[in-house]
C-alpha cells in the first residue's frame, strides 16, 4: 500500500478527504436538496404528499403569512449583532493590547460560560431578569421602577438573551484581528504626534475591521435562526422565524410550508456568506471558529 | 519620570486626550471586569440554584439552602437515562467526527490539490448554516426516506446529525494547530528509513495529538449541549437538553442544575488541564532546544 501511495501521491489528499466529505454530502447537501423538494410538496401527512413545480406558491404564501416573524428575526438579529459588537470590542481590545500575561486566562474566562448548557444559561437569565429578581427587585424596592415594570416577556429580554448567547462569536474574531496588528504601527502614529484617538481611528480600528465583519456575520446568522431565546424569554408577540419553523415542522407536521421557510432562511444566509467570501475571503471566518 | 516622558511624547495633552489616558489606564480594566461578571452571571446562578430548596416544582425563586439535589442527583425520573443517552451520543459522535475531521484537516493543511479552496468553503458552510436549518433539512430527508434506520427517528438519527455538525468544527480546530507544523521532522524520519505508517505513528500523530484532543473536547461539548438539531432528529429519544426543555415548561428541578454544574466544571477542568500540560511540554521542548544550543557552542 505504501508503495502504491508513493507512486500516486496526487490521490493521497483525496483519500483523506473522502470519508468526511462523503458524510457531509449525505447529511448536509442531500438534506438541503431534499428540503427544497419538500418545499414544493402539496398535501398533508394523512393524505400523502405530491411534488409539483406549481407549488412554488408555497413560498409566496409562507412569506406573506409569516412576514411579521421574518422581519422580527431580522430586527432582533441586527439589534443583537450591534449589541454584541458594542460589548465585545472594548473587551477584545483590552485582552489583545492590555492582557499581558493574563491574555490566555482572560480569553478562557470569555469562553468558559459557554461550556454551560445553552438552555440552562437562558433559563438563568429568566431567573436574573425575573419581575422580582436580583436586578428588578431592588430597583422596585427603592422606588426607581414601578412595581408593574417587567423585562421578561418583552423584546428587550429576547434581544438581551440572544446578545449574551452569541457573544463569543463576535469577541473571538475581533480579538484575532486585533491581536494580529503590528503594535509598531500604533507607536509610529503616536511618534508622529497622532493623538491616541487619532491613532485608534486611523490605524487600529480599520485594521480590525475584518474581524468585525467576520464577527458580525458569525453572530447575525445564528441570532437570526434562534428561537430558544424568543421562546423562553419572550411572549407570543416576540416569536421569530425559528419558532414558526419548529412549530410547523414538529407540531403542525406542515412540512411543505416549514421547508419553504427554512429554505428561504438558508438561501439568504448562503448569499450573505458568498458575498462575504468573495469580498473578504474565508480566512477570518474560520479563524473565529476556534 | 513617567509624567516627564508623557509630556515629551504627548506635548498636546488636551482634556479629551487626558480622558483617553484615564480610560486606557483604568476604565478599560473596570469594563473588562464588569464584562466578565456579566458573562459569568448565568453560570453562577445555575450553580447557586443547584443548592436551592424549592417549594413545589418551580426552581425560579430562591427558597433556602439545601444539598439535597447534590445527594440525590438521579431522584428525578428520566434524568439518569437522559444523561446516559447524551453521554453515549456525545462519545460516539466525537470519535467518528474527530477521525473524519482530522483526515480532512491533514489534507487541507499538508497537501496542495485541486479544489482546495472550494473544500475550505464547503467545510465552513455547515458552521454558517443556522442549526434550525440543519435540523429541519435532516428531518425532511429522514421523513422522505421513511425507512429504518432513518425513520422512525431514534438515537441513530441523532448520532448521524451530531457527527455531521461536528466534522467542520474538528477540521477548523485541527487545521489551526497544523498551521505551523514542522514538516522537516517527517522528512527526517523518512530519510532515516521509516515508512509512511511508522512516520505517521511516531512523528506526525504525536505532534498533532494536542490539536486533535482539543477538537475532540470541542466536539464532545457541542454534542452534549445540542438542543436545536436534536429536537428535529430525536423522535421520542430524550437527551439531557431535551429533558431540560421538557422540564422548562413545568419548572426545572435543582438536580438538572447539578448535572449542568458538573458538566461545566468537567469541561473547564479538562481545558485547564490541557493548557497546563501544553505549557509544560513547551517548557520541556524549550529546555531541550537550549541544551542543544549549548552543546553546539562548546
Amino acid at each position: 500500500m505504501g508503495s502504491f501511495l508513493r507512486r500516486h501521491k496526487r490521490i493521497v489528499p483525496y483519500l483523506l478527504l473522502a470519508p468526511g466529505l462523503l458524510w457531509l454530502l449525505l447529511f448536509y447537501v442531500v438534506p438541503a436538496f431534499q428540503m427544497f423538494l419538500t418545499s414544493l410538496w402539496s398535501g398533508t401527512l394523512e393524505t400523502g404528499y405530491e411534488f409539483s413545480l406549481s407549488n412554488v406558491s408555497n413560498y409566496t404564501e409562507a412569506l406573506t403569512r409569516f412576514w411579521p416573524q421574518f422581519s422580527r428575526s431580522l430586527i432582533y438579529g441586527a439589534a443583537a449583532t450591534l449589541l454584541t459588537f458594542a460589548i465585545s470590542y472594548p473587551l477584545a481590545y483590552t485582552i489583545a493590547f492590555r492582557g499581558g500575561r493574563y491574555k490566555n486566562l482572560l480569553l478562557f474566562l470569555v469562553v468558559a460560560p459557554f461550556f454551560t448548557s445553552f438552555l440552562l444559561r437562558t433559563i438563568s437569565w429568566k431567573i436574573i431578569l425575573g419581575d422580582t429578581g436580583i436586578v428588578l427587585g431592588p430597583l422596585k424596592e427603592i422606588g426607581l421602577l414601578p412595581a408593574e415594570f417587567q423585562l421578561l416577556a418583552t423584546p428587550i429580554a429576547v434581544v438581551a438573551g440572544i446578545t449574551y448567547n452569541f457573544l463569543p462569536f463576535m469577541t473571538l474574531p475581533i480579538y484575532v484581528s486585533l491581536e494580529k496588528i503590528d503594535k509598531r504601527l500604533v507607536e509610529a502614529a503616536e511618534d508622529l504626534f497622532a493623538t491616541s484617538i487619532g491613532a485608534f481611528r486611523r490605524i487600529t480600528f480599520p485594521l480590525s475591521l475584518p474581524g468585525v465583519f467576520a464577527g458580525s456575520l458569525l453572530t447575525f446568522i445564528p441570532a437570526m435562526g434562534d428561537y430558544i431565546n424568543a421562546e423562553l424569554l419572550g411572549n407570543p408577540q416576540t416569536t421569530m422565524i425559528g419558532n414558526v419553523i419548529q412549530n410547523q415542522f414538529l407540531t403542525q407536521n406542515n412540512y411543505p410550508t416549514a421547508s419553504a421557510l427554512s429554505f428561504i432562511l438558508m438561501a439568504g444566509i448562503l448569499v450573505a456568506v458568498a458575498v462575504y467570501a468573495r469580498l473578504l475571503g474565508t480566512e477570518e471566518l474560520t479563524a473565529g471558529g476556534v | 519620570m513617567a509624567t516627564a516622558a508623557e509630556t515629551l511624547t504627548h506635548p498636546r495633552a488636551t482634556p479629551s486626550e487626558r480622558f483617553v489616558r484615564f480610560w486606557n489606564k483604568y476604565l478599560l480594566f473596570v469594563y473588562t471586569g464588569l464584562a466578565i461578571i456579566y458573562l459569568m452571571a448565568p453560570v453562577a446562578v445555575m450553580a447557586l440554584f443547584s443548592f436551592n430548596d424549592p417549594a413545589g416544582k418551580s426552581n425560579f425563586v430562591w427558597q433556602g439552602f439545601s444539598i439535597d439535589a447534590w445527594l440525590n442527583i438521579f431522584a428525578i425520573p428520566g434524568l439518569q437515562s437522559a444523561v446516559t443517552i447524551s453521554l453515549v451520543i456525545a462519545l460516539l459522535s466525537t470519535i467518528v467526527a474527530t477521525v473524519l475531521g482530522t483526515l480532512i484537516a491533514l489534507a487541507l493543511a499538508r497537501h496542495d490539490f485541486r479544489g482546495r479552496s472550494g473544500t475550505n468553503l464547503f467545510i465552513f458552510l455547515p458552521m454558517a448554516t443556522p442549526e434550525i436549518v440543519l435540523g429541519a433539512s435532516l428531518l425532511t430527508l429522514f421523513v422522505a426516506i421513511g425507512a429504518p434506520p432513518f425513520f422512525p427517528l431514534s438515537a441513530i438519527t441523532i448520532l448521524i446529525a451530531h457527527i455531521m455538525f461536528n466534522i467542520s468544527f474538528v477540521v477548523v480546530t485541527v487545521r489551526a494547530r497544523l498551521a505551523g507544523f514542522p514538516t522537516h521532522l517527517e522528512e527526517a524520519a523518512m530519510d532515516l528509513g521509516a515508512n509512511e505508517l511508522t512516520t505517521f505513528r511516531k512523528v506526525t500523530f504525536p505532534l498533532i495529538l494536542p490539536g486533535v484532543l482539543a477538537a475532540a473536547l470541542l466536539a464532545f461539548s457541542l454534542s452534549i449541549d445540542d438542543f436545536v438539531i436534536t429536537n428535529f432528529t430525536s423522535g421520542g429519544t430524550v437527551t439531557f437538553p431535551m429533558f431540560i426543555y421538557a422540564q422548562a415548561r413545568i419548572g426545572i428541578p435543582p438536580q438538572v442544575n447539578v448535572v449542568g454544574t458538573i458538566i461545566f466544571l468537567a469541561a473547564v477542568g479538562l481545558v485547564a488541564l490541557s493548557t497546563v500540560m501544553g505549557r509544560r511540554r513547551a517548557l520541556r521542548d524549550e529546555a531541550i532546544a537550549r541544551s542543544y544550543a549549548a552543546k553546539e557552542r562548546t
